[in-house]
């Protein structure tokens, strides 16, 4: 078992196309850094110094990780967690 | 790179639908998405979003009606072929907030502008890696 990750169609080319990838960590944070070891670059377009960029939603199964842990939410075999651009903008 | 032909055809009834949700909210900014299959170019499914900011200078999907709207396209096979929002006091232009986070690399940025009480600008536009390049749009009664 491992934890899925789903991949928005911008960032696919981080993945060889792929729309989902497989990963491990305890936390959403190693899960990223174990990602990053076989996606070199994904973890840049995902997380800044501050925490995870404002321009993406991450979720873990039904809920956005912003509401739980963020970065340190835990992570286990079986969940899914789903990576989404943050739909926004505006006049300003 | 966007595929498709440099254009957006839509049905007209989509369009009033859009420019509809953009008088509604107005003076707020209102926001959505067209579904339509993948690969097709399509725009058919009207989806409005609700702007989690409520500002007349900013929208934001809210992240949860995202996802559930998001996983529907995906288990029906569709995506995001138009995002629309529209300018409540500016022209229908992407500003260089629109730019920053257009991230949805094949779809047709819709802008309107409700600036104008009688008439409404309605516009669309690609931008892929932080460039704008507009495009014609073809209103049609129903799709060929």
């Amino acid at each position: 078992m491992a934890i899925e990750i789903r991949i928005p169609t911008i960032l696919r080319t981080y993945t060889g196309g792929a729309k989902a990838v497989d990963g491990t960590g305890a936390t959403l944070e190693e899960l990223i850094g174990d990602l990053e070891s076989r996606h070199p670059g994904l973890r840049d377009r995902l997380v800044d110094d501050s925490g995870l960029r404002r321009f993406v939603n991450v979720y873990l199964n039904d809920e956005d990780v912003r509401f739980l842990g963020g970065l340190s939410t835990p992570v286990a075999d079986g969940d899914t967690v789903t990576v989404l651009p943050a739909v926004a903008g505006g006049a300003r | 790179m966007p595929y498709g032909e440099a254009m957006l055809t839509i049905a007209r009834e989509l369009v009033d639908k859009i420019v509809a949700h953009g008088r509604a909210d107005h003076p707020d900014e209102a926001c959505g998405v067209i579904a339509g299959p993948v690969g097709s170019d399509r725009p058919e499914r009207f989806i409005p979003m609700e702007n989690a900011e409520r500002s007349p200078t900013f929208y934001r999907f809210d992240s949860m009606e995202q996802f559930r709207v998001w996983r529907e396209m995906d288990d029906r096979d569709e995506e995001p072929v138009v995002i629309y929002h529209s300018h409540t006091a500016t022209e229908a232009y992407p500003s260089r907030t629109d730019v920053s986070y257009a991230s949805e690399p094949n779809a047709h940025y819709v802008l309107v502008s409700t600036a104008s009480e009688d008439d409404v600008e309605f516009r669309s536009y690609r931008i892929v890696e932080g460039v704008i390049t507009e495009e014609p749009v073809k209103i049609v009664e129903a799709y060929g």
